[in-house]
């Protein structure tokens, strides 16, 4: 805007404010049912969700699916859906530093003297889109699974044999993503690439007693899994034998 | 002494003006009982000079054409003291002590305390609340233009406003101490670590070290409760003072009529 804009707009505001209602007692009548309104909202809240307090945080379970407050879930679909470890850091903190930074700057960057919504399209397409893009990762990241799931295709084989190998094969499938093999082991584009080696193939190179004996008793730093339940231990190898 | 404007009341509710002649002169005891209202407010006033900030804050003119639209703001702010109401007396049954104290704290207010489950439930949706109505607010300041000349500074004190709410909502998501919070803060400490250059700084100071330790929950605790709401607190005074002495903006579909007497001029 230039001095001749702002000086315009000045004059424009001010003949619009010379004919307006005093603040006192329009406006604040108008904030106060606002106010009631959320307060009822509120109040309804509590009464009917109610505050939930689950069990005692357990620093040493490795079951737990983590979830954040609905208003992260965007955030959280962003870093489930990313996977490359390279584009991690700049899913995670570079899209929401850009996008708060861009924020910030918002006035000294869009400096038109228009202000109708329907005159300025790319300002509000782009507030659009936005909104739109954030509603569509909350919607996701509500209905996602855990950040740590494994997302491959089921081997044709197994769903050709179907029934119970199916049903091993996805409770194998997992038990593996709730153990915390993905730390130390990559699964095709799950998980960290080492200090494990990487099990896409392992099926491949073990054969499933050698794969449950690693498990059983593996070479340190890895910690051995003969304490899991039976059937989710046989799950994890079925799982780990039919990766080739 | 001066005297205070009369507040623009309706005229039905007006008081009748006194009739000549009614009461002689005299000042009756009930008259006395009547002013010592406007006396005590006289008193202050003269020793503050509070008046006329008040005159400027509340007797201001907002534009034509102010809607609903326009109570946005003012409603995030009624949230934000409605989460400092209820977390005052979440604050006075809370122990910050990550050996159980915490956790059994809040099973205590949810479980035992009169009303605790209530306001505690007021407390944790009233973020959720506080995050839609800011969303909102700040939706309508964009599509409006409202962030343009002269008002670009207001709009920055709002982004800061914004971060402060979700930093609030972050670290009182621990404080319960339950699976869920334990668990979601250690994903967010992480997400927090994988950023350039100060991640890694800044999810050692909120953690209080490399790994989540005794410290953390208290350290989460103060930013909570002290450091966060006082800088939010502080930042809408100021988004007000710079709201009041701009004023607020007319929707931007409302051309201003001429002036009636610049038209008659003209004509």
């Amino acid at each position: 805007m230039n001095q001749r804009e702002k000086e315009e707009y000045l004059r424009e505001y001010g003949i619009l404010k010379s004919q307006g209602k005093p603040f006192f007692p329009y406006a604040v009548a108008k904030d106060a049912a606002m106010a009631c309104v959320v307060m009822a909202c509120i109040i309804t809240m509590s009464l009917v969700l109610g505050a939930e307090l689950g069990s005692k945080a357990n620093p040493t379970t490795t079951t737990y699916v983590p979830r954040p407050e609905w208003y992260f879930f965007f955030l959280f679909e962003v870093l489930r859906v990313v996977k490359p470890p390279s584009l991690v850091p700049l899913a995670t903190i570079g899209v929401p530093t850009l996008g708060m930074i861009l924020l910030f700057l918002l006035p000294f960057y869009d400096r038109s003297p228009e202000r109708r919504p329907e005159r300025r399209p790319i300002a509000t397409i782009t507030g659009i889109v936005v909104i739109a893009a954030m509603a569509f990762l909350t919607y996701s990241g509500a209905n996602a699974g855990s950040p740590t799931a494994i997302e491959m295709a089921t081997p044709p084989a197994v769903l050709k044999a179907g029934g119970t190998t199916l049903a091993t094969y996805e409770a194998g499938k997992l038990a593996v993503a709730q153990t915390g093999c993905l730390a130390c082991h990559k699964i095709g584009e799950n998980g960290n690439d080492g200090p494990g080696p990487q099990l896409t193939h392992i099926g491949a190179r073990l054969p499933r007693q050698g794969i449950a004996r690693t498990l059983v008793n593996p070479t340190a730093p890895m910690p051995s899994f003969r304490n899991l339940p039976p059937q989710k231990f046989n799950a994890v190898v079925e799982f780990l034998s039919q990766l080739k | 002494m001066p005297k205070l404007p009369a507040p623009p009341v309706p005229a039905p509710l007006k008081a009748p003006p006194a009739r000549p002649g009614e009461g002689n002169g005299k000042v009756a005891p009930v008259d006395h009982g009547r002013n010592a209202g406007v006396a005590v407010v006289d008193w202050v006033d003269e020793r503050t000079s509070l008046s006329g900030g008040a005159r400027w804050l509340m007797f201001r003119k907002v534009p034509k054409g102010t809607n609903w639209f326009y109570t946005l703001g003012s409603a995030t702010m009624f949230a934000f003291l409605s989460q400092a109401v209820t977390g005052v007396f979440l604050a006075m049954y809370y122990r910050p002590d990550p050996s159980g104290g915490a956790y059994e704290s809040i099973r205590h207010v949810t479980n035992e305390v009169f009303l605790g489950q209530f306001v505690r439930g007021m407390h944790k949706w009233g973020s959720s609340v506080m995050v839609i109505l800011v969303f909102l607010h700040m939706g309508r300041t964009f599509f409006f233009g409202a962030y343009k000349y002269p008002r670009e500074l207001n709009w920055v004190i709002g982004v800061v406003l914004l971060i402060l709410t979700m930093l609030m909502s972050f670290t009182g998501y621990l404080l319960p101490f339950d699976q869920r919070a334990y668990w979601a803060t250690i994903v967010g400490t992480n997400i927090n670590g994988t950023g350039p250059l100060l991640g890694p700084y800044l999810s050692d100071f909120l953690r209080a070290g490399p790994e989540f330790g005794a410290t953390t929950l208290s350290r989460f605790y103060a930013i909570h409760m002290l450091l966060v709401p006082g800088a939010i607190a502080a930042l809408i005074g100021a988004h007000l003072y710079l709201v009041t002495k701009l004023g607020t903006t007319a929707p931007p579909w409302l051309k201003a009529e001429k002036d009636p007497e610049l038209r008659k001029a003209e004509a």
